[in-house]
């Protein structure tokens, strides 16, 4: 368990440095998560414990999200002031986000399986 | 009552009441959620901050002081990122046989995000400053606040309308899919991914794990694409 998490956070580490050096538009967890990817595509599996260790993490995934969540406390006025132009952008936007994206992939998607 | 007002005083300034208070705000909404059979519109993140947000309020707690006990539980995001290399391993054999709908699908959801963002915001009299401070608002949090800052935006508001975006898209998304009759996991998963990125993708994970590895993947990607895009195509027209 221990183990596992270190390799976890040792991706994490390598990622953040990685970004860090080379100014890249990426934040470090994300490519962390292609620094363990390509470790498990070098590899060829997922260790037991690894896979264990991760799942637990994604189940609570949740949870992670509130603290920073709870941070809409500091701006009820700006957003209280701009709410119709920020409000209606952003309902609209993300229900057109999904609707376009999920159609193409539908659409995309069903051409190569057939061909 | 003195020994009460001490323990207060002192729990108030320890991590330990924040996070513990975090965690059961958090019980008590994914409870409700798990009670109603899962539905989305009950999302527990939702839940959780109207929770916490209620108890600060009410003892007139700062964010800051908040954020000193919460803030073990918001480091875990990143090797939470990380792990999320293991459902896409898993899933890898069906991300390469769609690799270029893949591809194509998350560009034009990418761009579809930011544009009509950025369109209704401006048709309704927003001011640039929140218009790029809204433009960003589908990709993960730090990238989204990079982006912003460098577009003229203010990112501290780009942090909040990426967590509301995130859960708007976690709520209302699903019974979209259902509603537009999308039943194939890929298709639902990178939706959710490139709409509403981390928070998306938790709600994707806990369904199905081809949904929530697309929507890992498509969190991901839409991060890449947003940051390369969208400063470009905001210098065409600012």
């Amino acid at each position: 368990m221990i183990g596992h998490l270190t390799l976890i956070l040792t991706c994490q580490l390598i990622g953040e440095v990685i970004t860090g050096l080379l100014a890249l538009p990426v934040p470090g967890p994300v490519l962390g998560m292609v620094v363990m990817f390509v470790g498990l595509l070098v590899r060829g599996g997922v260790p037991d414990g690894l896979g264990q260790a991760a799942d637990g993490l994604l189940k609570a995934m949740s949870l992670l999200f509130v603290p920073a969540g709870t941070g809409v406390m500091l701006h009820f006025q700006l957003l209280g002031q701009a709410l119709l132009p920020l409000g209606a952008a952003l309902v609209v936007s993300t229900l057109a986000t999904i609707a376009v994206t999920a159609l193409l992939m539908l659409w995309l998607g069903k051409e190569q399986a057939d061909g | 009552m003195d020994n009460l007002q001490d323990t207060w005083v002192y729990l108030s300034a320890s991590p330990l009441f924040h996070l513990t208070l975090t965690l059961i705000a958090f019980q008590a909404a994914n409870w409700l959620f798990e009670k109603a059979g899962r539905n989305p519109l009950l999302n527990p993140v939702l839940g959780a901050v109207l929770l916490v947000v209620a108890v600060l309020v009410a003892t007139g707690t700062d964010y800051a002081t908040y954020f000193q006990g919460a803030q073990f539980v918001h480091f875990l995001l990143g090797p939470a990122t990380v792990a999320l290399a293991i459902p896409l391993y898993r899933q890898w054999y069906r991300v390469r046989q769609s690799a270029l709908a893949i591809g194509v699908s998350l560009l034009t959801g990418s761009l579809t995000a930011a544009i009509t963002a950025v369109l209704v915001a401006w048709l309704l009299g927003g001011t640039t400053e929140m218009l790029a401070s809204i433009a960003p608002k589908s990709v993960t949090a730090p990238v989204a606040m990079a982006i912003s800052e460098e577009l003229g935006g203010l990112p501290s508001l780009t942090a909040v309308l990426v967590i509301v975006t995130g859960i708007f898209g976690a709520m209302f998304g699903p019974p979209l899919l259902n509603l537009m009759g999308v039943r194939d996991w890929r298709a639902r998963g990178l939706a959710i991914g490139t709409a509403s990125h981390g928070i998306g993708t938790a709600r994707a994970l806990q369904v199905n794990e081809t949904a929530g590895a697309f929507s890992g993947l498509a969190m991901g990607l839409n991060a890449l694409a947003t940051a390369l895009m969208l400063p470009i195509l905001w210098g065409i027209f600012f």
